[in-house]
């Protein structure tokens, strides 16, 4: 195992004696451009909806939930697609959340959520994990869409406005707090902090 | 001849009779034709005031004020007691449940909700900003005692 190594490691350290210098660099470059282009395909692939939704377990479950919600129907037909809210946009985050939705492929490979009752009973912690994810963030996701500079307290409800001139405006809450299981059904939310 | 047009008369009578009773006779698909898929009626808004309305009997469960758009209220959560639980007013500011909530039908109070009136929208609903579907003559009693008075 060692020598192979060793007669790799002197292979790749050799100069080359064939291709031309230019070659080498304008070849390294373009294959460069095509190996991110291609990886950059591939990551944008998977924040497509059709990807998310091509497994049972979140075509049956969570898509279908979010259907009933405004982020999917309304007026002006903007709507949210999974990863608008589940994939951070920032580059070093996205990759970092892309490394830990590797585990949902375990999930997948063994059947975590394999059935209704699975998900059903799993619902909670994966629920919990997101909202950790988004109080961390500050709402990020919420906020890629919803700036706060922007919104007319005048044109929202008078419970609404109230809240989100204060708490919201001050930071001492954020999107998450109050807006739990706008775009998903809830889990049993005994002990959640402002729950009955 | 005139036995015939007698008959004649009748049938025409019957059958104009019956034209118009159709007319009259009022049906949920109203005049629709029956292969033909009607205009569903437009959603009316759902009145958002925040403001309590009155009663129109003591023993009316109040409607709500306010939009309930996609509330979840299960077995997992209730989302309406989330504001109005004992527990959570404090901090929403909202109307307790009254306490017959907390009561099971014997008159026991119990430490949270009673099953038995867990389920608001069974009783409790919003309001719409539309024109009644059918006339309602409701009077309340003050009204009726009132009329009574006079007459």
């Amino acid at each position: 195992m060692l020598e192979k190594i060793k007669k790799y490691w002197k292979v790749i350290r050799r100069p080359s004696t064939f291709y031309s210098l230019g070659f080498l660099t304008v070849g390294g470059f373009l294959m460069g451009i095509m190996f991110w282009g291609g990886f950059n395909t591939v990551l944008e692939f998977t924040n497509t909806e059709e990807f998310c939704t091509g497994c049972h377990e979140m075509r049956e479950n969570v898509y279908q939930e979010l259907q009933d919600t405004i982020h999917f129907n309304n007026a002006s037909g903007v709507r949210a697609k999974c990863s608008d809210c589940h994939v951070p946009h920032n580059w070093t985050d996205k990759i970092a959340r892309k490394m830990q939705a590797s585990k949902e492929v375990w999930g997948k490979v063994f059947g975590t959520i394999s059935t209704r009752e699975k998900f059903q009973n799993k619902r909670r912690e994966l629920a919990e994990r997101e909202w950790v994810r988004l109080k961390a963030n500050d709402s990020l996701e919420c906020r890629n869409c919803h700036n706060f500079d922007y919104m007319d307290f005048t044109r929202q409800s008078k419970r609404a406005a109230e809240q989100h001139s204060t708490a919201l405006a001050k930071g001492e809450k954020t999107c998450i707090d109050c807006h739990k299981g706008i775009a998903h059904q809830l889990p049993d939310m005994s002990g959640v902090e402002g729950w009955h | 001849m005139m036995k015939i047009s007698i008959t004649g008369i009748c049938i025409l009578g019957i059958l104009t009779l019956s034209v118009n009773a159709e007319d009259n006779i009022a049906t949920l698909r109203g005049e629709e034709v029956l292969k033909e898929e009607g205009l569903p009626p437009v959603i009316p808004k759902v009145l958002n005031t925040d403001k309590k309305r009155k009663r129109n009997y003591p023993m009316q469960p109040p409607t709500i004020p306010h939009k309930i758009d996609n509330y979840q209220v299960d077995l997992r959560t209730n989302k309406c007691l989330s504001c109005h639980s004992r527990k959570r007013t404090e901090d929403s500011q909202a109307p307790m449940i009254s306490v017959t909530h907390y009561m099971d039908r014997d008159g026991n109070f119990l430490a949270d909700v009673s099953p038995r009136r867990y389920f608001c929208s069974q009783c409790h609903v919003i309001q719409t900003d539309t024109k009644p579907i059918v006339e309602n003559d409701f009077m309340d009693v003050d009204d009726l005692l009132k009329v009574n008075s006079s007459n």
